[in-house]
């Protein structure tokens, strides 16, 4: 059923005891067209794109768990686009004009609020980089606007703009359209877009092995059967080294813990996304009220989904320093996501050695935000058996050739990102 | 996390530095030449969920680059030495 406002109006009027369920529960069949490993947002997203795009429906997305327990609910929520690396651009401009008209094309609706993405700088350096960074998104078209402190101060007021502060805000640079999206409507909107166009999206059925046969991939061993295709995707960012290794590839990804806090909920106080300059930090107000941040890796490779104290009070003091009135807030909760982290800081969207088998990780950062793009460039490459425009560079072979695609400017090693 | 430092004793992990994978040998002799080698030993490292052996640098301490072996899913160490003078393995 299409969500509409007859169809509120239909519902409220029989007590809503009749809304159909989201999606379907189905067991799996013996044989797809294309399996997708993994039901997170990349994973949905790529048999959405797949069945909207290229028309192929008869698809199985593979989850271990239920929908929306990885990292698609584990993140801070935040779409932007800018950045500086050409392949990064056009990527990650792609994925944010798609989140604007996606509550559109999946008939759900995904809370996108463009509050703009602010990051600020405090020394003249920053300052420099930020205008250097400034040009080169106007370049690419894309959306970005130098602001003096005084605008930061009327952007968001609780940024502490004071010459005395700890790390004094000399100004910012503004994404306007950059902004956040609720996470879990992301998921539950791909996952019922997926199923209303026929793909079945099957829970609690973990992938144990792949069948290869003279290096074709034939299907995969499941918790709940053997199922065969000749195509297959991987997209199990946070355990991708694993998965692949069934498979016989060896990846440059490391798994690393990446913790987010929120605290407890207050009236509105911040109505844009700010990053801070000093140390890696964020900070978006969600529609609940509560102050979402987002700090560093703990820094070494973990599939533990929590982190360490340092890294919590490293947060609180970034919080503090650049918002002090933030410090008698109590963190409501806190919790980790397992990042692939990539040499080079970049994704990869690519064929793999193995004919048939595709693979999509290595996200970093960059997950959220890209998960529309990633899922149109992904079906892309699996339909067609060539990559995206969009996604060409993407792929695990640029290390050997030194087509790195390395935003930060930082060494090989993926923690450091 | 804490870790045991040879040295020191069992020390907050702010005190220690990461330095990766210490199963990775740099490519030494005829391999030097092999530009795959390099690939390998640079950017493929080991990514177990479970026990890992990786360097740490007491940075904060003794300055001594140790070896560690942890499981990945929970933090449990389960051995510590000092780094074997030849290692010519450490990254950061």
């Amino acid at each position: 059923m299409r969500y509409s406002l007859s169809s509120i109006i239909r519902n409220a009027a029989t007590g809503h005891k009749h809304w159909p369920k989201v999606w379907r529960n189905p067991e799996p069949k013996k044989s797809y067209d294309v399996i997708i490993v993994g039901g997170g947002g990349h994973g949905l997203a790529t048999a959405h794109y797949l069945a909207r795009n290229h028309g192929v429906t008869n698809v199985a997305v593979l989850e271990k768990g239920y929908l929306g327990n990885g990292n698609i609910g584990r993140n801070t929520t935040i779409v932007r686009s800018n950045y500086l690396c050409p392949e990064n651009s056009q990527f990650y401009e792609h994925s944010l004009k798609l989140w604007e008209g996606l509550s559109q094309d999946l008939n759900y609706n995904v809370m996108l609020s463009q509050r703009g993405a602010l990051n600020v700088f405090h020394t003249p350096a920053q300052r420099d980089a930020a205008i250097r960074r400034g040009n080169a998104f106007s370049l690419n078209g894309i959306d970005s606007v130098l602001v003096s402190r005084e605008d930061v101060k009327k952007l968001a007021p609780l940024v502490d703009c004071s010459p005395n502060a700890r790390f004094p805000v000399l100004g910012g640079l503004l994404q306007p359209r950059g902004g956040s999206v609720r996470h879990d409507a992301v998921v539950w909107g791909f996952a019922r877009a997926a199923d209303m166009r026929g793909v079945d999206v099957i829970q609690n059925c973990e992938v144990t092995g792949f069948r290869i046969e003279k290096g074709q991939v034939r299907g995969v061993e499941t918790s709940r059967g053997a199922i065969s295709a000749r195509k297959v995707g991987i997209v199990v960012a946070g355990r991708s080294t694993l998965v692949a290794q069934m498979a016989g590839l060896k990846l440059p990804i490391e798994s690393h813990v990446l913790q987010c806090f929120v605290t407890e909920p207050v009236k509105p106080v911040l109505d844009t996304v700010v990053m801070f300059a000093a140390a890696h930090f964020s900070i978006v107000q969600s529609d609940k009220g509560g102050l979402v941040f987002n700090g560093d890796l703990d820094g070494y490779n973990s599939y533990a989904q929590r982190g360490n104290m340092s890294v919590v009070s490293g947060v609180a003091e970034c919080a503090a320093s650049l918002m002090p009135r933030l410090s008698r807030l109590r963190l409501l909760r806190h919790w980790g996501g397992i990042n692939d982290m990539t040499p080079d800081g970049s994704p990869f969207i690519t064929k793999t050695p193995v004919k048939g088998l595709f693979f999509n990780g290595g996200w970093c950062y960059g997950g959220f935000k890209g998960t529309p793009a990633s899922g149109w460039t992904f079906a892309h490459l699996i339909a067609n058996d060539e990559p995206h425009p969009f996604a060409s560079g993407f792929t695990l072979s640029r290390f050997e050739t030194g087509n790195v695609i390395n935003e930060n400017g930082a060494g090989p090693q993926p923690g450091k990102h | 996390m804490q870790i045991p430092c040879p040295w020191c004793g069992l020390r907050p992990l702010d005190e220690f530095a990461y330095g990766g994978d210490a199963t990775k040998k740099r490519p030494t002799g005829k391999r030097q030449a092999d530009t795959s080698a390099w690939v390998d030993y640079v950017y493929i490292h080991d990514n177990p969920a479970g026990r890992h052996r990786e360097y740490w640098q007491h940075v904060g301490g003794c300055r001594s680059w140790i070896v560690i072996t942890r499981d990945t899913t929970n933090h449990a160490i389960s051995k510590a030495e000092l780094a074997p003078p030849d290692s010519r393995g450490g990254r950061r």
